[in-house]
């Protein structure tokens, strides 16, 4: 994911919209009339007021005629206005739909490093905020400029139109206004920046004793807990303060200056219809333009940040849709295969500069049981991500039946192994939902069967709507013994030809795990199989056992070959016995 | 909303002056048309330069004013919404710290963190915003309308009618939308939670080849948002050009009722500017209004959310503090659990049934048993984390329940399932229990925990620690927090299958470290593994809730079916044979 600069986001955004293209100019005309029209008012308004001059002295003809063109006026706003309201509203939520679609259509695809190196959150918010204020502040910041724009353009030309000298005032006055708002949020913009810190300070620091809440119990640390935090907490509302006081300065110094020039307006343009240069009306007309003039200022300089954060959400958003996606360029599928699997002078390593698997040679037979061992955390899933294709390899070969598997279609290679990891997971699904992933085809005779093989029909049966309860992975009611029951049934509704067990039953307790061998046997009859555990049984009878440590296989063999080599693996496997 | 205004109470003078400070800028806005009126009226009318100069004068000083009302009232306001918010949070926290362990697993971490967050920044929003805005809005809506009816009666009733219009209006707008607003927020929920459910499963997805079917879904769900969007969009599109429309006819009517009031000598010219411009401003005014709502709109839910914790129990449990409980007694490490029974809800189904066992000083218990068989329960029993639902625990002859929470702390030392460090360094760890630890206290905790030759490897005590710890490896983590169980030399020691990281012949290390402490403490180890517990003076077996198997390692094997398939499960007969 590479960094582009502004210009090529720019033009990114605009080939982006040309689909919207009429709906803009849709927008464009209504905005144009609708800053026609609403600036046509206070005009109208002022001849209206021309024609009341005093007691018995009331142009009603002219006054009617008038008024009924406000009304006509007005009523043609409300369409302009609304319609322009309502195409926006539809481009903003069109591209927001379309790019989440997209961002996410891409993230189906995208390199499994890319999403493990990535704080999942930061895909989250990509795709779900920043779509949001991407749309928002884009759209919505280009109508605001443009009939910001319009405004003060068409504001100057009506001023102009009414007294040239009075417009002077106006249009040199106001940017004083503006200058007065740049340099005040200037100068506040330390305190938020403060204020942001100390809140992220204050965040981790409640996060972390949230976590650890028990350890806090055990230890007694709540008071030096409240304590921590009532410092930072009163540091925090300081910057708070500040920032919020400064910060609202702004409003009232901007609306000081505009009620200065609504003052000097008034006093020379009260003059002037004493001497004749506008009327009474021009000089209303006038009143009601300097009170609005500054407004069209301030939004624009506002959009101007949000344009700025839009810009910033498009190109993170754009990362996403332009991700790389795994290279998928195998054509011959693989039609039942034996299972012969080896890997031929493999060489990788997550990060390139430091170097992991070196020349690795492994020669699995069809139907053949490899056993992973190794401590914790020394690596036993790079094998998987290897196989699965999650993770291409630098160098050497990976071959199935003796072809490459970069030249099998990657959904043809990944059909052909089936995978049950420690890491249960489980859509936000029905149970037979979960269940189908696996076999879309599958009767409900054959879910029951297969959930009876893997002892999980008992408890599935005793859930409030039995294969049909809904799993929600944050409500905790199944235990974790239990979700491994129930990814070991999803295998086995379709058992591909090769198998990958990582640790799949560590969360099952022992007896369970005993009753439901027999089925994992037949599971395993004659399937070439991968299985991570640290149960010495099953790591005995293994066909070839490849010792992991720091991520690389320091040895490999059957288990009295590693025992008489007397290394990693025997150490292992002796340690408990020797220390008593 | 009672519970907020209890802290705002606080700083009632504070927040009594800042809507008044505001009230009082909003008096001098009213007063500007009124100065203009005079202006046409008096100063055009008669061509009296003097006059309009003099009432230009008057409007600069109601701008200066009016400017230092309003910085006022921002001060107080800003004062107000942040100590008040910065008190709720401080409260919150402490609340936190203090909710029973039951209470707080019913909650969530996330939830609560979500609380004290964001949902006080709203509040704080909120709070600052009705200060500064709630009373002025109405009070210039009303203002405008007062100073109307008294520049002429008659034209003022086009104000009543405009308002009358524009309430009835916002109101159905409000009430159509604000109930999609939330369906909306519920369907992004919807979008949000799928794309981190999707990625969390992104192996299993792709084994399954799922992918296609999971972007299907995820466009129907996108799909039902962006159409219920533009639904409401649709609804709320209309609120600006409405209210547009209705001042706007209102001010056509009241320039013509004006007119006739003009001509029949009623009222003068520069009246009727007056009249137009407290028009113009009602409109501005109910827009800021209706922003607000919407700002209300999400402050109140937060409040409510808050609250709700704010009124929890705390604790649920019962402590019965004795006459004689006096906290200093020397503990030797004795447990005795007599006929425990426990339901976490109270009902028949119990989850820990009739356990009893005696525990010398001194001496180690091993509990084993499957997930879901009630060891951690029990554990939690122990601690007096929750009310035994039958039967009683006694540490050296006093109940649980009669010591406080801080002495069951100093008593045990607990190495947890999930082995968690805070950020910081080794050194700031190791001395949370025990603030004036020294670095040889320290590093003899360390030794016995196995985890010197890897601190020694890096910065040694002055190791960063980031946060949860996640610099360290599991197994690394797991040694750590034993060592830090260990500064505070508990009379009882509790190793919550806290070792299970650890390869074979560490934990083999760390289980003879442990036997030979100087202050020999009573053990207990809580595991999946037969090997942890073999060497106990006696093995608790746990299944379903119930005690199935109590004795040593040997008495078990001959006498507990199920110690003994688990042992043999993990030890297969010729290995235990070959020992």
């Amino acid at each position: 994911m590479n960094k582009q600069p502004q210009s090529k986001i720019f033009n990114r955004i605009l080939s982006e919209l040309r689909e919207y293209r009429f709906s803009i100019l849709i927008s464009v005309v209504c905005a144009l009339f609708t800053v026609y029209l609403t600036l046509l008012i206070p005009i109208l308004t002022g001849r209206a007021v021309d024609c009341i001059v005093a007691k018995e002295n009331v142009d009603f003809d002219k006054l009617i005629y008038i008024l009924q063109l406000m009304v006509v006026t007005v009523v043609a706003t409300f369409f302009t206005q609304w319609i322009m309201n309502r195409v926006n509203n539809r481009i903003t939520y069109s591209v927001t739909k379309n790019l989440r679609d997209r961002a996410f259509a891409k993230l189906q695809h995208a390199k499994l490093s890319d999403i493990d190196s990535h704080p999942h959150g930061d895909f989250v918010s990509r795709i779900v905020s920043d779509a949001d204020t991407f749309a928002d502040g884009l759209l919505m910041g280009f109508t605001q400029v443009f009939t910001g724009v319009l405004t003060i353009i068409g504001t100057i030309y009506f001023m102009i139109t009414i007294s040239l000298k009075i417009a002077l005032i106006v249009i040199i006055a106001t940017p004083v206004s503006l200058l007065i708002a740049k340099f005040i949020s200037e100068k506040t913009y330390k305190f938020f920046g403060t204020q942001a810190k100390l809140r992220g300070q204050e965040t981790s620091y409640i996060e972390e004793i949230i976590v650890n809440k028990n350890i806090v119990r055990n230890m007694d640390y709540e008071d030096d807990a409240l304590e921590n935090f009532g410092s930072m907490n009163n540091d925090l509302a300081d910057a708070s303060m500040k920032a919020t006081f400064y910060s609202s300065i702004v409003n009232p110094s901007t609306r000081l200056v505009n009620n200065l020039i609504y003052a000097a307006v008034g006093v020379f343009g009260a003059v002037m219809v004493t001497t004749g240069g506008i009327t009474v009306g021009g000089l209303a007309s006038f009143l009601s333009y300097a009170s609005t003039y500054a407004k069209p200022f301030n939004e624009i300089s506002g959009v101007i940040t949000e344009f700025q954060n839009a810009l910033a959400c498009a190109s993170r958003l754009f990362e996403v849709i332009d991700a790389d996606v795994e290279l998928d360029e195998g054509v011959d599928k693989l039609i039942e295969p034996r299972g012969s699997i080896e890997f031929k002078n493999v060489c990788f390593s997550y990060d390139k500069s430091k170097k992991l698997i070196e020349n690795l040679n492994i020669k699995v037979e069809p139907g053949q049981k490899v056993a992973i061992v190794g401590p914790t955390g020394a690596g036993k899933s790079t094998i998987i991500n290897l196989l699965m294709r999650f993770y291409d390899i630098d160098l050497g070969q990976i071959l199935i039946d003796g072809r490459d598997i970069r030249e099998i279609p990657l959904d043809d290679l990944r059909s052909n192994f089936g995978m049950v990891l420690q890491e249960t997971w489980l859509k936000n699904a029905s149970i037979k939902e979960n269940l189908k992933m696996a076999n879309p085809e599958a009767s409900d005779e054959e879910i029951i069967e297969a959930a009876k093989a893997s002892h999980a029909h008992s408890f599935i049966k005793k859930m409030p709507y039995g294969y049909d309860t809904v799993i929600n992975a944050g409500e905790g009611t199944l235990s974790l013994g239990q979700l491994q029951l129930l990814c070991i049934t999803r295998v086995m509704l379709n058992i591909p030809p090769m198998l990958i067990l990582d640790e799949a039953t560590s969360s099952i307790d022992t007896r369970t795990e005993q009753r439901i061998q027999s089925a994992f046997n037949k599971m395993m009859n004659g399937r070439t199989t991968f299985v991570v555990a640290h149960r010495l049984s099953t790591i005995k009878g293994a066909d070839l056992i490849l010792f992991i440590k720091d991520g690389a296989i320091v040895e490999q063999g059957n288990h009295s070959q590693l025992l008489q080599k007397n290394g990693f693996y025997a150490k292992l496997y002796r340690s408990d016995f020797e220390i008593n | 909303m009672r519970f907020i205004l209890n802290y705002v109470k606080k700083y009632k003078i504070k927040a009594i002056l800042a809507p008044l400070f505001k009230m009082l800028e909003a008096i001098f806005e009213l007063l500007v048309p009124l100065v203009m009126a005079s202006i046409i009226n008096k100063g055009i009318a008669n061509s009296d330069t003097h006059y309009i100069v003099m009432m230009s004068g008057v409007l600069i000083i109601l701008a200066v004013v009016g400017l230092m009302f309003s910085i006022t009232a921002q001060y107080f306001s800003a004062y107000v919404a942040v100590y008040s918010a910065a008190e709720i949070r401080k409260d919150l926290f402490q609340k936190i710290l203090g909710l029973s362990q039951g209470t707080k697993e019913k909650i969530g971490e996330e939830v609560l963190t979500t609380r004290i967050t964001a949902d006080i920044n709203q509040i704080q929003n909120g709070i600052n915003m009705v200060l500064r805005l709630f009373l002025r809005s109405p009070f210039i809506v009303a203002g405008a309308t007062i100073m109307a009816f008294i520049v002429d009666i008659k034209s003022a009733l086009t104000f009543i009618a405009v308002v009358v219009a524009l309430s009835i209006f916002v109101y159905f707008i409000m009430k159509y939308t604000l109930p999609r607003y939330k369906a909306i927020a519920a369907k992004l929920e919807k979008v949000l939670h799928a794309v981190s459910e999707n990625l969390s499963g992104a192996r299993v997805l792709r084994a399954f080849c799922q992918v296609d079917e999971e972007a299907e879904a995820f466009q129907n769900k996108t799909s039902n948002l962006a159409e219920m969007q533009i639904h409401t969009g649709k609804i709320s599109a209309l609120l600006n050009p409405v209210t547009y429309v209705i001042v706007n006819i209102g001010i056509v009517g009241l320039i013509y009722v004006s007119a006739q009031r003009v001509d029949r000598g009623f009222i003068l010219r520069g009246d009727v500017v007056a009249l137009v411009n407290y028009m113009g401003q009602i409109l501005v005014e109910l827009i800021k209004l209706a922003n607000l709502i919407v700002l209300l709109m999400k402050a109140f839910p937060s409040a409510d959310r808050v609250c709700e914790i704010m009124e929890m129990k705390s604790d649920e449990r019962c402590h019965e503090i004795t006459a004689t409980a006096d906290e200093t007694f020397i503990v030797k490490g004795a447990i005795s659990i007599k006929n425990v029974s426990f339901s976490y809800n109270n009902s028949n189904e119990m989850d820990l049934e009739g356990i009893s066992l005696e525990i010398e000083p001194g001496s180690t218990l091993g509990i084993i048993g499957g997930t879901g068989s009630g060891k951690s329960t029990l554990l939690k029993l122990l601690t007096h984390t929750y009310d035994v639902s039958e039967g009683s625990i006694e540490i050296d002859g006093r109940d649980v329940k009669t010591l406080s929470d801080s002495s069951i702390a100093k008593i045990f030392g607990i190495v947890p399932q999930k082995a968690s460090l805070f950020s910081g360094t080794i050194r700031s760890n190791m001395t949370m229990y025990k603030q004036d630890a020294s670095d040889d206290e320290i590093n003899s905790a360390l030794n016995i925990a196995q985890a010197s030759d890897f601190i020694a490897k890096k910065e040694g005590l002055d190791t960063i620690v980031s946060a949860r710890g996640n610099n360290f490896s599991g197994g690394q983590k797991q040694r750590l927090t034993i060592a830090r169980a260990l500064m505070g030399k508990p009379a009882i020691l509790v190793l919550d299958d806290s070792a299970s990281a650890l390869d074979l012949s560490t934990e083999a290390h760390l289980r003879k470290a442990l036997s030979e402490l100087s202050w020999n403490p009573t053990i207990i180890i809580v595991s999946q593994r037969a090997s942890s517990v073999k060497d106990a003076d006696q093995i608790l077996v746990l299944e379903d809730g119930k005690a199935v198997g109590l004795g040593t390692h040997a008495q078990l094997l001959s006498k507990c079916e199920e110690y003994e398939e688990i042992y043999y499960c993990q030890y297969p007969r010729e290995e235990a044979a070959n020992e």
